[in-house]
């Protein structure tokens, strides 16, 4: 199984799993109301160089600690940690919160990562909806530094309104950019939208696919994916060319917790990247 | 049947409303189609004026928009290539609900609607597939919509 | 192990291979009569056995009984296991301050479980593959379970809750114990058959009084241990239980069950490898605002176990009672390599709702036209109805 692959591949140091590593905040910029990119500098020696997908657990000492994607350049290399957060409770809302200077304590990272592979020389399709956009930005970073790797790369992002898409500085300089094709769509009407008005699944049932040669590459609601990947499925992409980032409940990222089962899977260790094939017959149970 | 027929015949195969038809039935509608294009921001009907006419989106991007006081013309919905735009001519009152403007430089097949509506009323044979082609298209829009009425990017805490 | 055949212990050579483990450093660990209950605690002599006492159980209720012997390892398992000595129920994690996080420091104590039984001893090995077999391990757990000295119990008097033989992890030891002893009282006095697992084993053992086995002492205790499989209060269906559980996520049993289920979450406490654990964060209310992190077990029963911004993905008690059930039998394979139940049964008695697994996939077997319930329970132990 992928997941095992990648977990056998991840330097976790068996005395060390729950201990966190100490991190600075060295920037933060605010994407929309409720949520925020920092940027974490190591304080003493650095985690792992992630790969795109994985995934950190991130913690305000005395508060808690929440599972967050990495939104980062995984090309960066100088040990810095970019993370994209919501503010959607206790522990990410005091993450959200956080300013340059204050203290984060990071785990990870941890997870499977996206799968590029499949998708040289092929179409990288990439469709995130809300927040899910965060765990794709490597993704797209990662195919544009490696751009004659593949052929057309091409981006949807969904959001509910114009102020509410993350990374709204890179995505104009990316939908300005040749060989990159970009389409903004919005769930709610607003004025002075340039963009597109309807639901992700619009602007993907519209696309030239060439069925047999596109990865494609899914995050956001839930529904999001499953609504996409029907149609991608209806279009003649196969499930296991589809990959999905799945959330559930993770406590210690590391398969020894228990909370984040889905099925069969343990899905900090198994996730949270899983090919659709994997995910669908498990999202169909209801309350699984 | 001209070859330039022949061709718009074929393109309509490839538009839900026109998937039903024979290739003969198809053929019959492609003799009431012709080629548009469009400049960006050209106006192809709008809202309250009789509805005539039907677009079928190969490229560019046509943007339904309503007038909202306070808040000036506002999109609701933006159609694109393998798109229907306009079904209003086919039930009464026959008036557009919106107005539809062109948001890039767009090209289309448009169809002489009162012509199709006399064929379909002739030929039940036609009209029945034509109908069920077009319900399939409006279905599909109606979901979309619902699934944005779901605001799934929306805040936990505002649910 | 190769080496010489299976020893004899004399009763006072039990309370002397107590004194000789403590006398190693180790904590001795093991069975105590209390709080009308078979306790594990540790012991500082042989004297402190649950001499002469016995258990009875069933779905819901568990009783201690007087029996007519003195033997110590007469009774089945209580609501404790040894679970809670390799993996505590509350545990420090760290502390932080601004400069950092400190791992907590726990006080390396060298551990003996004395009277573990099969059921128990592939709890343990469970535990292990679960918390100390992948990639990623409970440091705590690991260095717990690295300087353990396991003594084990063979069954002879299986409980009426009791299903190992159908788990096929007892009623005979598995692996994993450095001496295993089979309690034998009859015309010959009260004394314990004696084999050997490791070289630690061995060397222990020589310490202390011991005889060599008559080959009718061994063969005898050998038959009582085997007679004891045929005598298990319960079983599982004969079926493939990884197969069963995942083929019926959709059964209209789950609600049925639930309308019984108090989702108390009893059965993840007593359950020996029921290992799931949540973590919390406090301040300190002094000025220098000292932070830590402590870990504390958990049940898939909390309605806040599958919580996920704003709401719970598991909600209904019939999903909850699903996801342990199957976790138990069937993708605890998937993610572990093998079974999460081992058979000891003690979900089934300290369910307050005297809910069965084994009943539970019998019946989930039953509508899928599988070999399904084994016929009428026997619960072992009289006046089961006005001990309920």
């Amino acid at each position: 199984m992928r997941g095992e692959l990648a977990a056998a591949r991840s330097p976790g140091a068996a005395a060390d799993t729950m201990l966190p590593a100490a991190y600075l905040v060295t920037h933060r910029s605010a994407e929309t109301a409720d949520t925020a990119t920092l940027r974490l500098a190591p304080a003493g020696a650095a985690l792992p160089a992630f790969r795109p997908g994985q995934f950190t657990m991130l913690c305000r000492p005395g508060i808690g600690e929440v599972a967050i994607s990495v939104s980062g350049d995984p090309s960066a290399g100088d040990g810095s940690l970019t993370q994209t957060i919501r503010d959607v409770g206790a522990v990410s809302g005091a993450l959200y919160r956080a300013r340059p200077g204050d203290l984060i304590g990071v785990r990870g990272p941890f997870g499977t990562s996206w799968d590029m592979d499949p998708a040289r020389g092929d179409d990288l399709l990439i469709v995130g909806g809300g927040v899910g956009l965060a765990p794709l930005r490597p993704v797209l970073l990662g195919a544009l530094a490696r751009r004659a790797d593949y052929r057309r790369v091409i981006l949807i992002a969904g959001a509910r309104g114009p102020a509410e898409f993350l990374f709204r500085g890179q995505l104009s300089d990316w939908a300005a950019m040749p060989g990159l094709a970009v389409e903004l769509t919005i769930d709610r009407a607003a004025a002075g939208w340039d963009g597109t008005v309807g639901f992700v699944t619009e602007p993907l049932g519209r696309l030239t696919l060439d069925v047999a040669r596109t990865s494609a590459f899914l995050c956001g609601p839930e529904i999001m994916m499953r609504l996409c990947a029907r149609i991608l499925m209806s279009r003649g992409i196969m499930a296991d060319r589809i990959q999905v980032s799945l959330e559930r409940n993770m406590k210690c990222g590391v398969g020894l917790c228990g909370h984040c089962q889905l099925g069969p899977l343990l899905l900090c260790r198994h996730g949270p990247v899983l090919s659709w094939a994997q995910a669908a017959p498990l999202l169909a149970v209801r309350e699984l | 049947m001209t070859s330039a027929e022949q061709e718009r015949s074929d393109l309509l195969a490839g538009f839900a409303p026109f998937a039903r038809l024979s290739p003969a039935q198809r053929a019959r509608v492609a003799a009431m189609a012709r080629p548009v294009s469009y400049p960006e921001g050209t106006r192809l009907f709008d809202e309250g004026q009789d509805a005539k006419g039907c677009w079928l989106i190969q490229t560019g991007q046509v943007a339904l928009q309503s007038e909202v006081p306070g808040r000036g013309s506002v999109t609701v919905h933006t159609l694109g290539p393998g798109d229907m735009l306009g079904w209003s001519w086919l039930v009464p009152p026959h008036h557009w609900h919106f107005t539809a403007s062109a948001h890039t430089p767009v090209s289309a097949i448009a169809v002489d609607t009162a012509a199709l509506r006399a064929l379909a009323d002739g030929d039940p044979a036609l009209g029945y597939p034509l109908l069920l082609g077009i319900l399939e298209a409006a279905l599909a829009r109606l979901q979309s919509t619902r699934w944005r009425l779901l605001d799934l990017y929306g805040s936990p805490h505002a649910r | 192990m190769t080496g010489p055949g299976p020893a004899v212990l004399s009763r006072a050579g039990l309370d002397e291979l107590i004194d000789a483990l403590i006398a190693d450093g180790y904590r001795v660990i093991g069975p105590v009569a209390g709080d009308s209950a078979i306790e594990l605690a540790e012991i500082s002599s042989g004297a402190q056995l649950p001499a002469g006492w016995g258990a009875d159980s069933g779905p819901g209720w568990y009783r201690l009984r007087r029996r007519g012997d003195q033997a110590v390892f007469g009774h089945s398992a209580g609501s404790q296991s040894w679970k809670q000595f390799l993996h505590p129920p509350r545990q420090r994690l760290w502390s932080a301050d601004a400069s950092g996080f400190t791992p907590a420091r726990e006080e390396p104590a060298r551990l003996a479980f004395l009277g573990v039984r099969a059921c128990d001893l592939a709890a343990i090995a469970t535990l292990g593959r679960v918390l100390g077999g992948g990639v990623h391990q409970d440091s705590g757990f690991t260095r717990r379970r690295a300087g353990l000295f396991v003594i084990a119990a063979g069954c002879t008097e299986p409980g009426g809750v009791c299903f190992c033989a159908s788990m096929g992890t007892g009623p005979e030891p598995g692996p994993g114990y450095d001496l295993s002893l089979t309690e034998r009282i009859d015309g010959d006095g009260h004394r314990f058959l004696v084999d050997v697992g490791t070289e630690e084993g061995s060397q222990v053992l020589a310490r202390i009084s011991h005889r060599p086995a008559a080959g009718h002492e061994t063969a005898e205790a050998r038959d009582a241990v085997r007679a004891a499989a045929g005598r298990m209060g319960r079983q599982m269906p004969d079926t493939d239980l990884a197969a069963l559980l995942r083929d019926s996520r959709e059964s209209p049993r789950w609600a049925e069950v639930a309308d019984r289920c108090l989702t108390c979450g009893n059965c993840t406490m007593v359950c020996p490898t029921c290992f799931c654990t949540s973590t919390e964060d406090s301040t300190s209310l002094a000025p220098d605002g000292t932070a830590e992190r402590s870990q504390r077990w958990a049940s898939c029963f909390e309605l806040d176990f599958s919580y996920l911004h704003g709401r719970s993905v598991r909600a209904s008690g019939a999903s909850r009672y699903r996801q342990w059930i199957t976790h138990k039998l069937s993708s605890w394979h998937d993610q572990f390599g093998g079974s999460g139940c081992v058979g000891c049964g003690r979900c089934i008695a300290w369910c307050p709702a005297a809910i069965d697994i084994t009943e539970e996939a019998g019946k989930l077997a039953q509508d899928r036209g599988l070999p399904g319930l084994p016929g009428q329970h026997r619960d072992i132990g009289e006046g089961r109805d006005d001990q309920r």
